[in-house]
């Protein structure tokens, strides 16, 4: 039966970007554990004969023509950024930052 | 920081070098994968976008169907297994360059599973790279980092961010592991990603110019003690976007490493960069929770479903594949396999192709292409495509030649009027007055008078000594402004001696 350990929960909060302290740690760690003890009960009915799903609507994707659309101004694109310089959006320095994929 | 490198014939000797591509190749499609935005290169920042390619809350992803279609006929061209349903999933990174902080790509269940690309190497013979897979995922924006060095990361106080390129749709071809390279590594890895480049322009799914980043590649290397050893640990170095860079990234690694295992050294788990100015690889980031990208499907996009039906109609759209293509035209070229890989590595296939559809010959085209053109194309560091001048213009002046009108000489000072943009080589020739002082009783004079201004070589000629035959040729270019064939007056010299 899987458990999440407080160390878990520490390491997905900064997965994410949000800081916990002790005590939300440990609070979420036992929420998460309830829910974690939800699944393996749908998992012992969800035997050989029941398909995997990875979404519960029983439909097909559409596929949209390749047919352009009028864009976002520039300034309507910028518009809702904090803070903007030369058409563009001005982000913080990135410190230690994820490479793009 | 120079970092210790081993001659690579030693590497090779001593370690096992296994690599892996994953190139990801942006489809030209009219609009995003996910949303009925625009994108061409170049465009003014931040002026492509709708809400699904900025990220606006609320706004949903509906996929394009020619995205989907473009990367099934690639995966076709791939021999790639097409999975009937394919599915979508969030990547997740913290990293300016995508408004939502997650890319849409496919983990578990990718649009084209297993695949192989037979290459050609140097020495005639093919080698399979096995490909694992290649999935549909769409583009990251562009950062623009101010206030450090040459626009790096580095030292950058701030970033300026163009979402343009937000949401473009990108095929990632990943290799398996490639073993068995050998001292050839570099080589089959640099000709796996040029026929994927000729692949993708034969399907007209991209325009595959590496210098615009619509090719790129990440490059891992790992190397073993034999081939039997298990796999090493591999370094991944990122977008790559030059074939020369990615086949040096290949040695670059394989060196390194092979002094870093030799002295005991341990290789980490890291991504890192080519730089093109230092020809080497720099260390970037290790790969820890970097990895830990938490994929999960995206509630906001169903399957795909990919009937084979569709496959089918699909793989009876599909082009003639460029090495079909290549092989066929050889033949009809009659070029040598040395000659073809020539064109080929020059980017001259499609020019030949044209020229020789324009009237040339063969002969004649590749002898521009390859010679004078490509010189040309060099010394202004362009591709061939990029030189102002055309096959319908290379076949004109094949012509001329052809009709006795210019000789080599005067095609040559045409062809540099072309360059220069002075027009076609018709406008050229008329411009400059280029012809040939050819036949008539002018010629006939300045001959002459060659063989009587040398006496003792007429004489040597008379008797069947061709060797001096330059001295009258000379003689006569000089007078004649080089306007002269030189063929035409040797022949025409030794009838008139014999006469």
């Amino acid at each position: 039966m899987p458990t999440f350990t407080k160390d878990q929960v520490q390491h997905l909060g900064w997965l994410v970007r949000i800081a916990l302290n002790d005590e939300e740690a440990d609070k979420l760690k036992d929420d998460m554990n309830v829910i974690s003890e939800a699944i393996d009960s749908i998992q012992e009915v969800a035997t050989q004969d029941v398909e995997p799903t990875a979404n519960p609507i029983p439909l097909e994707a559409h596929l949209r023509e390749d047919v352009p659309a009028t864009p976002f101004t520039q300034e309507e694109a910028i518009a809702g950024a904090p803070k903007a310089d030369s058409g563009m959006f001005v982000a913080p320095q990135i410190l230690g930052g994820e490479e793009s994929e | 920081m120079a970092e210790k490198l081993m001659d690579f014939d030693e590497a090779i000797r001593r370690y096992d070098p296994v690599w892996g591509l994953e190139v990801h190749v942006e489809l030209s499609t009219k609009t995003k994968l996910f949303c009925p935005a625009p994108y061409k290169f170049g465009e003014a920042p931040n002026t492509e976008l709708t809400p699904v390619s900025l990220g606006l809350p609320g706004s949903l992803p509906v996929i394009n169907k020619a995205a989907i279609d473009d990367a099934i006929r690639l995966g076709l061209a791939l021999h790639c297994h097409i999975n009937e349903w394919s599915q979508w999933s969030r990547k997740n990174y913290f990293y300016p360059d995508m408004p939502r902080d997650y890319q849409i790509t496919q983990a578990d269940k990718p649009l084209n599973g297993k695949g192989y690309l037979d290459v050609q190497t140097e020495d005639g013979e093919t080698f399979r790279v096995p490909i694992l897979r290649a999935h549909v995922e769409d583009d990251a924006g562009k950062n623009n980092h101010v206030g450090g060095a040459d626009g790096r990361i580095e030292g950058a106080d701030h970033s300026l961010v163009d979402y343009n390129r937000a949401g473009v749709p990108l095929v990632e071809i990943v290799t398996e592991p490639v073993t068995g390279t050998g001292a050839k590594a570099a080589e089959i890895a640099g000709a796996y990603i040029r026929e994927i480049r000729d692949i993708a322009r034969a399907l007209g799914i991209s325009e595959g110019k590496l210098e615009q980043g619509n090719i790129r590649a990440d490059v891992n290397v790992s190397l073993r003690e034999s081939p039997d050893a298990p796999l090493g640990t591999r370094s991944e170095t990122k977008n790559v976007n030059s074939f020369r860079g990615i086949e040096r990234t290949l040695i670059y690694e394989i060196r390194r490493q092979a002094a870093l295992l030799a002295d005991g050294g341990e290789v980490l788990q890291e991504t890192r960069h080519w730089d093109e100015s230092t020809q080497s690889t720099a260390g970037g980031r290790l790969k820890t929770d970097a990895n830990d990208y938490r994929y999960f499907p995206d509630p906001d996009l169903v399957m795909v479903h990919t009937t084979q039906e569709h496959i089918d109609e699909l793989k009876a759209s599909l082009p003639e594949m460029p090495s079909h293509r290549r092989a066929r035209l050889q033949k009809e070229w009659g070029f040598t396999d040395i000659q073809m890989r020539d064109v080929n590595n020059a980017g001259a296939v499609d020019l030949i192709d044209e020229t020789v559809k324009e009237g040339a010959s063969a002969a004649g085209a590749l002898k521009w292409w390859l010679g004078e053109l490509s010189r040309e194309a060099n010394e202004k560091s362009v591709s061939l495509e990029e030189l102002p001048v055309t096959p319908t213009d290379v076949a004109s002046l094949e012509k001329l030649i052809a009709d006795g009108k210019l000789n080599d000489r005067l095609a040559k000072q045409t062809m540099a009027g072309v360059l220069k943009g002075e027009g076609t080589p018709e406008e050229v020739v008329a411009k400059h007055g280029y012809k040939i002082v050819g036949g008539g009783d002018e010629l006939d004079g300045i001959m002459d008078k060659a063989l009587a201004d040398n006496p003792d070589v007429a004489e040597k000629l008379k008797n069947g000594d061709m060797k001096p035959m330059g001295v009258i040729i000379g003689a006569v270019m000089r007078a004649t402004r080089g306007q002269a064939d030189a063929k035409a007056v040797s022949s025409l010299v030794i009838k008139k001696v014999r006469s």
